[in-house]
């Protein structure tokens, strides 16, 4: 806690600095994984291979896909960076899906059946009704997320990783200590917040 | 407003992996505002024939006319925009209020905001709601019953030439159904819209109809009058599905009907 007390400001621009690599990474990741969800709720062959895909980039070690990313993007924020976006496809997608399919048969039906044009079914019925299991997918995505962008600071990126791994090298545990616990409060503090949102949305 | 004339040539569905057509070269003509009733056993093609009016399911051959138009020429959203729709697990929009949902086809339609709102209570109180204590509730907060009249306002909100109902009345208890299907005579006879009615029970066929399709394995049985379906079945089927020659069914079903059909 003494480095936290003594470094008050330079904890907090770290932390600051994770919020927006998440944030960002989230909103790239959203802005593949709608289309992708969509698609995959529509096609009965194609959903399950991709979620399947998915689910196996899901299991590559994060240390392992910065590795490789690193080698493509040189260090910096960029590898974390794609590191987050690939990591919460499967989070989001997955959840994309299920909040399409859970949507009742028979409203959809009404709803074509009345003159709703495709996408109209779509932004009008189904995607409203998604919505809190596609907030719950980003509450989830979103908290694995802040704590995977910790892996930043090996790469030379941003955020509270930075911390943790210079606390490691220069073996100053306080700096660990505080990189973590600014890391987990940012954590609990978002899955709140979605929480509630969740909440709302229902 | 003229109500709608819908006709049926030849009309054939087959389903992918089925083995019979699900209809068989059906025709059929509806006069503008008639009520026809698709009476028929679970399978028999009676919610296949009523969907391929509004093109929810396409035809493999023969045709379907609404005004003499080919619906398979008309643009599909156009279609059934012009025509209305009731099924019989309703399909209320969950996240929206009962009024959203009475508004839909007319928002879709671009209706003006303060001649939707006036259309909604109209409505709601011709089902036989109180537009105040019913417009802002959501479907979750209805019974049955309540939702099921929400459906019949939203299937007529913008003023349909032709109505399609798909066994709306299925799911709901005996009481509330012979309060839905008085109900339903009352304003098919106010809005003058040809009706297209699917049901299993024969009873409800007899209430409701102008003219009754008995339909069996895709095929018409015979199309008629219920009197005349209990006076002259074309067919053994037709004989004991109505109970024709039977005195207690005959008056059973004679003073349903005119319980909701003065004379």
């Amino acid at each position: 806690m003494s480095y936290l007390a003594a470094h008050p400001q330079r904890v907090a621009a770290l932390a600051a600095a994770h919020l927006e690599l998440v944030g960002l990474a989230l909103l790239a990741a959203l802005l593949v994984a709608v289309p992708l969800g969509i698609f995959a709720a529509r096609s009965p062959r194609g959903g399950p291979w991709l979620l399947g895909a998915l689910g196996a980039i899901y299991t590559i070690p994060s240390l392992a896909l910065l590795a490789v990313l690193v080698q493509a993007f040189g260090l910096g924020f960029a590898p974390i960076f794609v590191a987050l976006v690939v990591y919460a496809q499967f989070m989001l997608t997955r959840n994309v899906v299920a909040g399409i399919h859970g949507v009742d048969r028979a409203q959809v039906d009404a709803a074509r059946g009345l003159g709703m044009s495709a996408s109209e079914v779509l932004l009008r019925v189904e995607f409203p009704q998604a919505l809190p299991v596609l907030i719950g997918g980003v509450r989830i995505a979103s908290v694995a997320m802040i704590s995977i962008a910790t892996l930043g600071g090996y790469v030379g990126g941003v955020g509270l990783g930075v911390l943790i791994f210079n606390g490691l090298t220069l073996h100053q545990p306080q700096m660990i200590v505080a990189g973590s616990l600014a890391a987990c409060a940012i954590a609990i503090g978002v899955d709140a917040v979605l929480r509630a949102a969740e909440r709302a949305a229902r | 407003m003229k109500p709608a004339g819908i006709r049926f040539a030849g009309a054939t569905v087959r389903y992918p992996g089925s083995a019979r057509n699900a209809i068989e070269n059906v025709s059929l003509d509806l006069r503008g505002g008639e009520v026809v009733v698709l009476l028929g056993p679970s399978g028999c093609g009676k919610s296949t024939l009523l969907r391929t009016v509004n093109r929810l399911v396409s035809l493999d051959a023969g045709k379907v006319y609404v005004d003499d138009r080919d619906v398979a020429e008309v643009d599909e959203v156009e279609l059934r925009r012009g025509i209305g729709y009731a099924i019989q697990a309703v399909g209320l929009f969950a996240h929206m209020t009962v009024a959203q949902n009475v508004a839909v086809v007319p928002s879709l339609l671009g209706w003006e905001r303060a001649a939707i709102a006036e259309r909604v209570d109209a409505l709601l109180r011709l089902v036989g709601l109180d537009p105040a204590a019913y417009r802002a509730r959501r479907p979750s907060e209805l019974s049955g019953g309540e939702a099921q009249r929400v459906g019949v306002a939203r299937a007529i909100a913008a003023r349909p030439r032709a109505l399609l109902m798909d066994e709306p009345f299925g799911a709901v208890d005996v009481v509330v159904r012979a309060a839905l299907q008085r109900e339903l005579v009352r304003i098919v006879a106010e809005l003058q819209t040809t009706t297209l009615f699917v049901t299993h029970d024969v009873d409800e066929a007899f209430r409701l109809a102008d003219r009754i399709v008995v339909m069996r394995e895709g095929r018409i049985e015979q199309v008629a009058a219920p009197l005349e379906l209990l006076d002259a079945p074309a067919t053994p089927y037709v004989r004991e599905l109505v109970h024709a020659g039977d005195d207690v069914y005959r008056r059973y079903f004679m003073r349903g009907r005119a319980e909701l059909r003065p004379q």
